[in-house]
């Protein structure tokens, strides 16, 4: 029997402002335990709520880069529920009208094995301001647990999918691509370990060809890809044996534990609370009008995909090489970056997503702590560009750049790299090899193609490299005809 | 001297005829002396007070002072005091110390008027009677046997007694008016949005709405020239511009057309409040006034209504009382469920708990539709009656409360007799209206209140209404026996 699994997913991305969604205290992350946590922060008696509207200009962003419909009404209703994190008893949220609606973003799924690489849209079901709740600590006090509100009231923007993943993969590469694109608008810092991008992912399976959602299980706050696939892998395969050995799904959360690989219910649909969801009566309803979308669209980047479509029209990269670029926003302005310093953009995307890219991931660094910068590369391309120095040369040249040395012709020159252009000299070179190696230039003649490569080999060891291969293999053609 | 206005206590002090620190220390001797039988108070703090006396006696010899500089104010228990004690009446807050002003308090002060004390009142102002106080009840000055009605009534026993110059109050549901009505006093629910909720304990946070309670309807627009206003932190506060509350006071009333709604004439209204108001109407029309009758065809609603949104919304609004971070906490517990089981079991008393129960039922998952969200419709059907009526009147006038003063003890065991003491009151907080309840006169020696609703931001024009009456009337200067 043949299984499909079923992937939505429910992502909180923590938004890049100064102050709280609520209140007027800071966000800084890492202060000690309840120094932002001011009187609106814990709830004390006679508190009230005031919008930060960074958050909304935020959530706006957001939708205009996922082509979504942004409500000019939404409303904050009140989540409720008791926890001693949760310092009012209720989360501020939106449920029946939320800020952002309907959009869709594009994913690269990479390719697996014999699988080829593809396109995929994934439907955004929709995106809604909240904010945060505090966290317990536990040990800081024998025998207590604390409760630290600094992060009680950070602006939260949740967006929540379309069950349209139907792999672990998609699932990632979804996950990927939104978190370069709210880092792409800057509504975001993505730091995962931080708790700044949190996944919770729905997993349902099905048999093929069936139009029916099985029954589905919510994976909380999975906060790295690494994991989201591990998690998204062992529930699918777990789902699929359950149904195969004559069980059933209860529709459940369920927490992965990286140690074991597993995932572990934490609590049955019987057991979830009540949330008693009503429009929050202290917040008005939010009015997003046309000038504040324009006024926003105003101050935005251009998007991935638009840089995108402007790479393969401007510089004439394969669909591939612009996708791959703007893959993330560090990536593509390196490659610009790199062609204003006067670089052609062909040679400059291979550099980029070639060298530059390898060493990155080998010595897992980010292009931020880069040992090249996009000047150095271009004076490199440059090199190679005017026949100073060949491909093989320019290799090392770059070796030297990423060790620490500043200047391309300083290495060129200390390194003796320049190659030799001057047709005479190499004239003299090939005539010494002809002269040296009679019994190829006869195989050659004879009709064996093979026997020119090994001519251009030797007249490029002759010239210890420095030769330009164009201009050999061009003398050696006319000589040999 | 106690019976004067704040008005003339304003000349007394800026003329040194008095100084702020003698006129707080008298009130307090008074304080100190009928407090004990009336409970009126529930937190003083004398060096507080006179310390603030000081400063505004400072600022009235420096020529600084405006018209409450120096008048002492009681404040009800339900604004948040910096370093004062702020119960909300309650014993989960009975030993919670406000470490910041509300808006309210914080307007007061900056004119340099003096708190005086935290008043009484029921439970999360949730009553009618001050009798869910944790603090025991208060008692009316007129008939200590009987209550001084709710929530206020602490406030309203204050400035029945003369132990105060004039008190603020927080109007949910009638919490100022019927008071008003059954102390004999002049009180003002403002328009939803004039007055900022900012560190005022929230009851239900649609609904409430805080005004003064004062001898006269003058008295009345001195303190709304202080509470009204934008705050900021108060996101319904409405930005407006500032007001002179005062400014039509002396108008004259000819061609005042005065809205009489037949519901608020009907079953339930006991048939000597209602004579009293029927002679307070003839008054305005001597006054010059046109009487018209109109309609509030759903006014039989409002209750029904009412006893939706507003434990709904409290339900919610009282869930931060968990006794995690302030606020009691139960002795002992075995783990989270049970310390929160039983701190708010102890904390909370019967009252707040039925409306925190109905509250969680109408939210609840398959209850919401028939209940919560019908409410609101309704609740948008009450606020379009009064947009009709206001097209054929100015203010529309009736009883503030169904009754006089009812006995101590009388209704508690009767919740729903208990809210029909609002039926008059509830339907202008859910419109989000403006109204005033005035002394119009006794019956068997009780005071009756007659209410005027005005339209959206009418405040002026219901102040000059009720300033007029109480020009040709003194019902206002009537004081219950033994509080001289």
């Amino acid at each position: 029997m043949e299984w499909e699994v079923v992937i939505g997913l429910e992502t909180h991305t923590q938004l890049k402002t100064n102050t709280k969604i609520f209140s007027g205290a800071s966000t800084a992350f890492g202060a000690e335990p309840n120094t932002q946590a001011c009187e609106v922060s814990i709830a004390l008696p006679g508190v009230l709520p005031v919008l930060n509207r960074e958050a909304v200009n935020c959530a706006i962003k957001f939708g205009l880069a996922v082509n979504a419909e942004i409500a000019p009404r939404s409303v904050f209703a009140r989540k409720n529920y008791f926890y001693p994190d949760l310092p009012k008893g209720y989360q501020i949220s939106q449920y029946e009208l939320p800020v952002v609606g309907k959009g869709a973003v594009t994913i690269q799924v990479p390719a697996v094995g014999k699988n080829p690489a593809y396109e995929k849209v994934v439907n955004i079901t929709r995106a809604h301001l909240e904010e945060d709740a505090g966290k317990s600590v536990h040990g800081a006090v024998e025998g207590m647990s604390g409760i630290d509100l600094n992060r009680a009231g950070t602006p939260l923007l949740e967006i929540v999918t379309e069950p349209d993943m139907r792999s672990a993969a998609e699932a990632v590469a979804y996950a990927k691509k939104l978190h370069e694109l709210v880092q792409w608008i800057g509504i975001c810092d993505g730091n995962m370990q931080e708790g700044s991008f949190r996944c919770d992912v729905n997993v349902s399976v099905r048999k093929k060809g069936s139009d029916k959602l099985g029954t589905r299980r919510e994976i909380k706050n999975l906060n790295s890809f690494k994991f989201m696939q591990q998690a998204i892998e062992y529930e699918t395969r777990w789902q699929i044996e359950t149904l195969e050995d004559g069980g059933t799904i209860q529709q459940a959360t369920v927490l992965f534990n990286p140690d074991t690989g597993e995932t572990r219910s934490m609590r049955s649909k019987e057991e979830a609370n009540d949330y008693r969801y009503f429009p929050d009566p202290d917040l008005l309803p939010l009015e997003v009008t046309e000038a504040d979308k324009a006024r926003v669209k105003a101050q935005m980047p251009e998007l991935p995909e638009a840089m995108k479509a402007r790479f393969e029209a401007d510089f004439g990269l394969t669909s591939y090489d612009a996708a791959t670029l703007t893959a993330s926003r560090e990536l593509a302005d390196y490659f610009v970056q790199t062609v204003s310093a006067g670089a052609e953009a062909k040679p400059a995307a291979n550099w980029v997503m070639g060298a530059v890219s390898a060493k990155l991931n080998a010595e897992e660094k980010s292009l931020a702590d880069s040992p090249v910068n996009p000047n150095q590369l271009a004076s490199l391309l440059k090199r190679i560009a005017d026949n100073t120095i060949s491909n093989n040369a320019a290799k090392q040249v770059f070796e030297a750049l990423w060790n620490g040395e500043k200047d391309v012709d300083a290495i060129i020159a200390a390194k003796g790299l320049k190659q030799e252009s001057d047709s005479g000299a190499i004239e003299a070179i090939i005539d010494e090899v002809l002269k040296a190696n009679p019994a190829m230039v006869e195989e050659f003649k004879a009709g064996k193609e093979k026997a020119f490569n090994a001519l251009v080999g030797q007249a490029m060891k002759a010239s210890k490299g420095k030769a330009n291969p164009a201009q050999v293999n061009e003398i050696l053609k006319k000589k040999l005809s | 001297m106690m019976n004067r206005s704040l008005k003339q206590f304003g000349e007394m002090l800026q003329t040194k005829k008095i100084s702020s620190v003698e006129l707080t220390q008298t009130f307090l001797a008074r304080i100190a002396q009928h407090n004990p039988s009336i409970n009126a108070y529930i937190a003083l703090d004398e060096a507080k007070s006179l310390a603030q006396a000081k400063a505004a006696d400072a600022l009235i010899a420096a020529g600084k002072a405006s018209p409450l500089t120096g008048i002492p104010i009681a404040q009800k228990d339900i604004f948040c005091a910096k370093d004062w004690p702020t119960t909300c009446g309650s014993k989960m807050l009975a030993n919670f110390v406000a470490p910041y002003d509300a808006h309210v308090i914080t307007q007061f002060d900056a004119v340099g008027a003096v708190n005086l004390g935290k008043t009484n009142m029921d439970e999360f102002a949730m009553g009618s009677s001050n009798e869910t106080s944790y603090f025991g009840g208060v008692k009316n000055p007129w008939d200590v046997e009987r209550v001084p009605g709710g929530s206020s009534g602490g406030s309203a026993a204050a400035v029945a007694a003369r132990l105060c110059a004039a008190a603020t109050g927080t109007d949910t549901g009638g919490s100022i008016r019927q008071p008003a009505s059954l102390c004999g006093f002049s009180g003002l629910k403002p328009t939803y949005g004039v007055v900022s909720r900012y560190g005022m304990i929230a009851f239900a946070s649609s609904l409430d709405q805080a005004g003064p309670m004062a001898k006269s309807a003058e008295d009345c627009a001195l303190m709304m020239n202080v509470m009204a206003g934008f705050d900021e932190r108060d996101s319904t506060s409405l930005n407006r511009e500032k007001e002179d509350y005062t400014r039509d006071l002396a108008k004259p009333l000819q061609g005042l057309r005065v809205g009489l709604p037949k519901e608020f004439f009907a079953e339930g209204l006991d048939a000597s409040v209602g004579k009293v108001i029927d002679e307070a109407i003839a008054a305005y029309k001597k006054l010059g006034a046109e009487i018209v009758e109109i309609s509030l065809p759903n006014t039989g609603l409002s209750i029904p209504v009412y006893y939706v949104l507003a434990p709904a919304e409290a339900s919610s609004n009282l869930s931060r009382y968990d006794g995690v971070r302030y606020g009691h906490r139960t002795a002992e517990y075995t783990d989270l469920m049970d310390m929160y089981c039983k701190s708010r079991a102890e904390g909370f008393g019967a009252e707040v708990k039925r409306r925190i129960l109905i509250g969680t039922y109408v939210l609840s998952a398959g209850y919401y539709d028939a209940y919560y969200l019908k409410a609101q419709q309704i609740r948008r059907l009450i606020a379009q009656d009064f947009v009709e009526a206001f097209k054929h009147c100015d203010v529309i006038m009736g009883p503030a409360a169904p009754s006089t003063a009812f006995k101590a003890g009388e209704k508690v065991d009767d919740p729903v007799a208990m809210y029909l003491q609002d039926i008059y009151t509830i339907s202008t907080n859910l419109a989000g209206l403006p109204g005033m309840s005035v002394p119009a006169g006794f019956s068997n020696g009780l005071p009756v209140g007659l209410q005027i609703i005005g339209n959206y931001f009418d405040e002026a024009r219901m102040l000059n209404v009720a300033h007029q009456y109480q020009q040709v009337t003194d019902w206002h200067l009537k004081m219950p026996q033994g509080i001289e």
